[in-house]
């Protein structure tokens, strides 16, 4: 028999074929998407150690009860006014002018009974047991909101950019310009208004 | 047998390719069936709160703990809150060796630097995860993070 010429191949499948390997792609490639909120927990202490003496007003204490509702600074409060309280309390800058201590930047009620500079001021956290897990993250929300309010308007105000920005655009490597200094930048900010949250053992 | 050749040398027809699609589509349902997107089996209920003051997780140093009641398929061990790490339930004082061990599947260079990743129910009592953050600081593992999902505004309710 003679040598028959081999017949094309149809490329009309390509399309398929290759669609077919993009979705495989897209379905197996998982997303980093896992977001959440940072914390950083105290360490073991000593069992002889005396904690140190904060002054009353310095303390700004939330109480969780097991139905899920708040007590701010002894008095019940709705979880939308928590942000803005703890606002409130951390800018408030106590001291009055021209005294050691004096915080200048902050721009709050100036009232000497809140906490004397947002350094020394500590919000505390007590849940009951039982608390719900997703009432105990949204005060926690709440209360890290209230700092990135903090740190965002005085980076804006030093800077012209937005700390909680910024910081996205570092952590997820997408940052243009210069990292060093801006990192840099972002520790003055945070130790303008560092974090200071802490947990109290919960009742049961 | 002439009958049928009567052209002498005929080209071969084309292949007819009109079910490769069919083909392709088998396979692509197969591998999207077969491929296993999850590492872990989580066995645990998992609606996770919401919060918009989120950072994201580096997953290459994260060791991760998943809490809440038992899920679909896993009533048999209860209806109280549980504590899963890797793919098996731990009770509160096997915490210690099992976040141990689950470190030491990470990156040695990351392994100082490692981060705990708390996936927890919404209806979970917060006493549970207080109990596992203690187990915690005594196996001196003090960053956290509570995985959540993300929304515009956390205060709807």
């Amino acid at each position: 028999m003679a040598r028959r010429n081999a017949p094309e191949i149809n490329a009309g499948s390509m399309a398929d074929i290759a669609f077919l390997l993009l979705i495989f792609f897209l379905v197996t490639t998982t997303i980093e998407k896992d977001r959440g909120l940072v914390r950083a927990l105290p360490p073991e202490q000593p069992e002889n150690v005396e904690p140190p003496i904060i002054k009353e007003k310095n303390l700004f204490v939330v109480i969780v009860n097991k139905n899920d509702e708040l007590l701010v600074e002894d008095k019940p409060m709705e979880m939308k006014d928590l942000q803005e309280a703890a606002i409130a309390f951390l800018d408030n800058g106590g001291v009055p002018k021209g005294q050691e201590g004096y915080c200048d930047y902050c721009q709050g009620e100036r009232d000497p009974s809140s906490s004397d500079f947002p350094d020394k001021a500590i919000v505390t956290v007590k849940n009951d047991r039982e608390t719900s897990y997703e009432t105990y993250i949204t005060v926690q929300n709440e209360l890290v909101g209230a700092y990135n309010f903090l740190r965002d308007r005085e980076s804006q105000r030093l800077y012209g950019w937005k700390f909680t920005e910024v910081k996205k655009a570092i952590d997820e490597g997408v940052y243009k310009g210069n990292e060093e200094s801006t990192k840099e930048k972002l520790d003055v900010i945070k130790k303008m208004y560092p974090q200071k949250l802490s947990e109290i053992d919960p009742q049961s | 047998m002439s009958k049928f050749r009567k052209g002498g040398a005929k080209e071969v027809p084309a292949v007819n390719t009109a079910s490769l699609p069919d083909i392709v589509f088998m396979l692509l349902f197969f591998f999207m069936v077969a491929t296993v997107l999850r590492k872990n089996d989580v066995k645990v209920a998992q609606i996770l709160p919401a919060a918009d003051q989120t950072e994201k997780l580096q997953k290459d140093r994260s060791v991760y703990i998943f809490g809440g009641k038992p899920g679909e398929g896993y009533k048999q061990f209860g209806t109280e809150g549980k504590i899963q790490i890797g793919d098996k339930f731990v009770n509160i004082n096997e915490v210690q060796p099992a976040i141990l061990e689950e470190r030491e599947k990470l990156r040695d260079e990351l392994k100082d630097r490692v981060m705990v990743a708390f996936k927890v129910d919404k209806e979970t009592n917060s006493g549970l995860v207080y109990d596992v953050k203690q187990e915690l600081r005594q196996a001196n593992m003090l960053k956290v993070i509570y995985i959540t999902t993300q929304t515009e505004d956390a205060v709807t309710q």
